[in-house]
């Protein structure tokens, strides 16, 4: 080993919000005083390499050098984080020493966990990974697992390893045929499964068209929650760059990607003692919360009122914006969060007011109370709000035939089709209402003479904000195209109209 | 036998049992101003610095684990100032730590570990 040869640089990515920013593993082996040091700004986790990296090398059946190892992970300034570093530097080490051939790793680019035994394990954020390795045409080498992205990211070029030692074998190998990944089926329940409930079934296929947000207001154990999931089985599937982009948010936040990957639209269902940071995402490295993880799919906050007031509230900017952006002081980092939101409350907290067998025994005090800790701004943000009322126990035991979800889920993409054709001037995905841009928005909506009329006055009367009317311009737009009517006519504004309840309750 | 006795002992020992391991000892405690290093010894190309730690009971652990990392960092300055005194700047260097536990009066159990530490 002469001293030019000691030198090595290996190409690596660190996580920075969905994206991966690529870094450069140096690696210099000099005479000296032995010791092995990282440096450039490495969290805890990446320090800790150097046991696991020491470890599997000599595991693996390599030398690890008796001399001074310094490894640089370059851009020196950029935090990293995460145990991906451990393959890498091993790897590094491993060309510098002359224990593995220099031109096997030229372009590039490895990321990988290392046991102790020399095993390569997946990291969060592989899938960032697989696109950013994509983007920069390199061959990704790492944990077996990144065979599945292969199916979704078509020329990636993807190198699985099962130990250290692999590198030495199969990198000079052609790469492995590609595996499909077998698609999971999740449970729902089917509307039809669903006993009466219409309206709120209407609703649920408006906003799976449209991509609204929906309150579900009634007793309990009347299927609030049952209707919630139900949307699962007529949401159509998700497109191929809606699929990346929600399993990226997936694999950054180290869930599982398959289900996003296969198509299958995120369900999320917080529970209502959720913090601000488990809803928007939050920590060190920043994580995405639970509405990133909705991205493009179903948020489901059941029993709204009992959420604390200051995390709904923190709802509000991913509602409008469609992302969440987490600022930190070396950093802001955006996660998108595009989702349909269902919420399901209560009408008062002993939940039996306006039920027509049993007496509500809340004070008026006590209801004011529980509905103010929503708030306006957020009721304001609902475009649909149906009542789902006690179902009659003699009605509840007759048997019915009522559509099933796969006949509501043709309906919503045809609808959702023909509202695409209609807004691809605008270039916006379904359920992002435009900014600055309400006239044209309403110009394309095509309200006929009376629909028009009708608003307006309904406007006037109901004392309805900019944000309402464009609301329920689009929610009338919906329904046009549920019934396959070009333009907007008078009915589909009174029925828009018809499911912003809860506001004009409070106004009255 | 007082505690410098069973070291100076020790510190025989560990050296006739390098030199049987094809070792040079080149220096028997080597002193500078912080310490003194038990032994410098050349193994082929590689220097090595020998840390030599004798007890007689194991009641407060095993003799390897006397060498604590604050000692490790002392013997790695103790090694710099070595090189530098001696001029050896590019030398490949490896530090080892032997321990020794007497049995009785003339026989001891032996462990050698190679590079058992490196700088932090």
């Amino acid at each position: 080993m002469t001293a030019g040869e000691m030198h090595a640089t290996v190409e690596t990515a660190t996580l920075l919000g969905i994206d991966a920013v690529p870094v450069e593993v140096q690696v210099d082996v000099s005479s000296g005083i032995p010791a092995f040091t990282i440096v450039g700004l490495g969290d805890a986790a990446v320090l800790e390499a150097r046991e696991r990296v020491r470890s599997a090398i000599r595991r693996c059946g390599f030398d690890f050098p008796g001399a001074r190892v310094v490894v640089n992970l370059a851009p020196a300034p950029l935090r990293k984080h995460g145990t991906g570093f451990d393959l890498p530097i091993a790897a590094a080490i491993l060309v510098a020493t002359g224990q593995l051939q220099r031109n096997l790793l030229e372009s590039a680019v490895l990321v990988g966990e290392l046991s102790l035994d020399g095993s390569v394990r997946s990291v969060p954020g592989m899938l960032a990974q697989a696109r950013s390795a994509q983007a920069r045409r390199l061959r990704l080498i790492g944990p077996s697992g990144i065979l599945r992205y292969r199916a979704a990211l078509s020329d990636l070029d993807a190198q699985p390893i099962d130990t250290l030692r692999d590198l030495l074998q199969r990198c000079a190998e052609t790469p492995c045929p590609r595996i499909d990944a077998p698609a999971p089926r999740k449970c729902f329940p089917d509307l039809a499964d669903i006993v009466g409930q219409s309206s709120a079934k209407r609703a649920l296929e408006i906003a799976a068209t449209g991509g609204h947000h929906v309150l579900f207001t009634g007793p309990p154990g009347t299927g609030k929650s049952m209707l919630a999931h139900a949307m699962c089985g007529i949401l159509p599937a998700l497109d191929t760059d809606e699929a990346i982009a929600t399993a990226l948010v997936h694999s950054v936040a180290g869930a599982d990607e398959t289900a996003a990957l296969a198509g299958v639209r995120p369900f999320r269902a917080p529970h209502h003692s959720a913090t601000i940071a488990g809803l928007l995402g939050g920590g060190s490295p920043p994580r995405p919360g639970e509405v990133c993880l909705a991205h493009n799919g179903v948020l489901f906050l059941d029993e709204l009122p009992e959420f604390a007031p200051s995390a709904l509230q923190s709802l509000r900017q991913p509602l409008e914006e469609g992302s969440v952006t987490l600022v930190r002081a070396d950093a802001r980092i955006a996660f998108p969060a595009r989702f349909t939101l269902i919420a399901a409350a209560n009408p008062c907290p002993c939940g039996y007011l306006g039920d027509s067998q049993r007496r509500c025994t809340c004070a008026e005090s006590t209801i004011s109370r529980y509905r103010a800790r929503v708030g306006g701004p957020l009721m304001d943000r609902m475009d649909i709000s149906v009542d789902v009322p006690r179902i009659d126990p003699s009605f509840l035991l007759r048997t019915h035939s009522s559509e099933t979800s796969s006949v509501v889920a043709s309906r919503v993409l045809e609808a959702r089709q023909r509202a695409i054709s209609r807004n691809a001037s605008l270039d916006e995905s379904i359920g992002t209402l435009p900014r600055g841009r309400l006239r044209q928005h309403i110009a394309l909506s095509r309200l006929s003479a009376t629909a028009s009329e009708a608003l307006a006055s309904c406007a006037r009367v109901g004392h309805l904000s900019g944000r309402a009317v464009v609301r329920l311009v689009s929610v009338a737009r919906t329904i046009a195209d549920l019934e396959s009517s070009a333009d907007v006519l008078r009915p589909h504004i009174l029925e828009a109209l018809g499911y912003r309840t809860w506001d004009t309750d409070a106004a009255a | 036998m007082d505690r410098a006795e069973i070291a100076r002992r020790g510190e025989d020992a560990a050296a006739s049992y390098l030199e049987r391991c094809g070792m040079t000892v080149v220096e028997r405690n080597w002193r500078a101003k912080n310490g003194e290093i038990d032994i410098v010894a050349l193994d082929g190309d590689t220097l090595v610095v020998v840390e030599v730690k004798t007890r007689r009971t194991q009641s407060r652990g095993t003799p390897e684990e006397a060498v604590t990392p604050t000692k490790q960092r002392r013997l790695v300055r103790l090694a710099e100032a070595y090189l530098a005194h001696t001029g050896l700047t590019e030398q490949a260097l490896r530090f080892d730590v032997v321990a020794i536990r007497p049995v009785a009066d003339d026989r001891a159990l032996l462990r050698h570990h190679r590079s058992a530490f490196v700088s932090q």
